[in-house]
């Protein structure tokens, strides 16, 4: 009897780390590129927090906004100010599942183009969105990579029409996240 | 007991499998401190400090204004016509550390300040409600010497001030802050003024909109360490952020921009009467402008 015990103990020690069904981060790199003819504008932060369960394939994403930094500091004033408002809506957030789980073999090795859905949350609007992106699982750890456009308008940010033409129309975004299981 | 191992496994299982919608619920708390930013717009009241520094490796150029008053009447555009003005640069060292030079027409003063951040204020992790931030300024008069027959020495021409700053942004619309000061004065007028003059300012700033305050400073000197006539400094004004520049339009009764000349040597209160009677107004016009020029960039983003 104790023999058994025993064994059901190892079994569920064994199995824990195959079974890992939950992966996250928290130094996910997001960067955004504004950059429009007249002015350089680009930002990036590595301490996004990411969550992933493989089982079902959804995913959740959070970053602080007072953690992008910019070349100019009175640029990442203003961003944080006047734009994000970063006081009153800290954080972006992202809350959505892969549609195409199907397609993506968390247990093997490899490169999965991966269709998400969800929820983007930033400047206290939340709209859907779908997005495209990359799956790599390599050795027990898995890698998400993304590029979507944001548009300023969409999330209730209002650009001045003073420096409307400093600031580029479209917002390009990337996010990049080499995620651990989850203990 | 063989149930009962089973019973305990898909227990166990079921745990496991315990699907809690909001995943990033699941990560334990990461303790982080928030630090509050941006109390004020500028390193600047209107006279005095703020709380504020110039950030790591970018230089500041300020031009500043202080007309005559306004009493004037139009034939001198309400003192538009004759300025005191000083010119000065500031320069970001380090996150904490800020440093600036300046020289202003009255009394051809050249001042020159370091600021140093002791406390910042922020929540989370490190709980601080207040900031605190210690300014050492050194002015130099360069005005010849009235008697220059006297035995004149150079350190009769210097004056330092001691502050401290201490502030707190109670939200985004109203940022508070108290500045106890202390001037030196090498030499004094007469035998009736004390060498350290002892201060204390209060400040604040109201914002009316995304890129506009109404700031307002008063600065309080105890009665008798100045012998004859002079006034507590008072200023309020409009500040107006632009890209990269920020105006500040205001009134003050003080014509100098240095702490040894607006501390002690304000002459007229905004309202006083005169020596016949007659109800008259120090108030003058004045504006600060500056400009930021990222020297020096951070490492590459």
């Amino acid at each position: 009897m104790q023999k058994l015990c025993t064994f059901a103990a190892l079994l569920l020690l064994a199995t824990g780390p195959l079974t890992a069904q939950r992966f996250f981060t928290r130094d996910a790199h997001v960067y955004f590129n504004a950059t429009s003819s007249l002015e350089k504008i680009e930002a990036t932060t590595k301490s996004g927090t990411c969550v992933l369960d493989t089982k079902t394939g959804k995913m959740e994403w959070k970053v602080l906004v007072k953690g992008f930094q910019m070349e100019k500091a009175l640029m990442q004033e203003h961003f944080n100010e006047n734009y994000m408002e970063s006081s009153k809506f800290p954080s972006a957030q992202f809350k959505g599942a892969i549609t195409n789980l199907s397609e993506v073999n968390f247990t093997q090795d490899g490169k999965y183009s991966a269709q998400v859905k969800g929820l983007l949350t930033m400047h206290g609007v939340t709209k859907d969105v779908n997005l495209s992106g990359t799956v790599k699982v390599n050795k027990g750890s898995i890698s998400l990579f993304s590029s979507f456009i944001v548009l300023p308008g969409d999330y209730d940010i209002s650009i001045p029409s003073l420096v409307r033409e400093k600031i580029a129309k479209e917002i390009k975004v990337s996010v990049e996240a080499l995620l651990q299981p989850m203990k | 007991m063989k149930k009962f191992l089973l019973f305990f496994l898909l227990g166990t299982a079921s745990l496991l499998s315990a699907q809690n919608d909001d995943l990033l619920s699941q990560l334990p708390d990461a303790p982080t401190t928030d630090y509050v930013t941006s109390t004020f717009k500028s390193n600047r009241l209107i006279n005095g400090h703020s709380i504020e520094n110039t950030a790591p490796g970018v230089l500041e150029f300020k031009i500043s204004h202080r007309f005559t008053p306004l009493r004037q009447g139009v034939y001198d555009m309400f003192g538009l016509d004759n300025a005191n003005v000083r010119i000065g640069f500031d320069y970001g060292l380090t996150s904490r550390l800020m440093i600036g030079v300046g020289r202003g027409g009255r009394e051809k003063i050249f001042d020159g300040f370091a600021k140093f951040k002791i406390l910042r204020q922020s929540s989370g992790q490190r709980n601080m409600p207040i900031g605190l931030s210690y300014l050492i300024d050194g002015q130099i008069k360069s005005l010849k010497f009235s008697d220059a027959e006297r035995d004149n020495k150079f350190s009769s021409r210097v004056f330092y001030t001691h502050q401290l700053l201490l502030a707190r942004k109670f939200n985004d619309n109203l940022s508070l802050q108290l500045m106890p000061t202390l001037v030196h004065r090498n030499l004094v007028p007469s035998s009736g003024d004390k060498n350290d003059v002892f201060a204390i300012g209060v400040g604040g700033r109201i914002k009316i909109t995304k890129r506009q305050a109404i700031n307002a400073e008063y600065y309080y000197v105890p009665t008798g360490q100045i012998n004859g006539s002079y006034a507590n400094s008072l200023s309020v004004g409009w500040e107006i952020e632009t890209g990269g520049h920020v105006f500040s339009l205001h009134f003050t009764n003080s014509e100098d921009m240095t702490y040894k000349g607006f501390i002690t040597e304000t002459q007229e209160d905004w309202f006083f009467k005169n020596d016949e009677d007659r109800l008259l107004s120090g108030i003058r016009f004045g504006f600060n402008v500056s400009r930021v020029f990222t020297v020096r960039k951070p490492k590459k983003i």
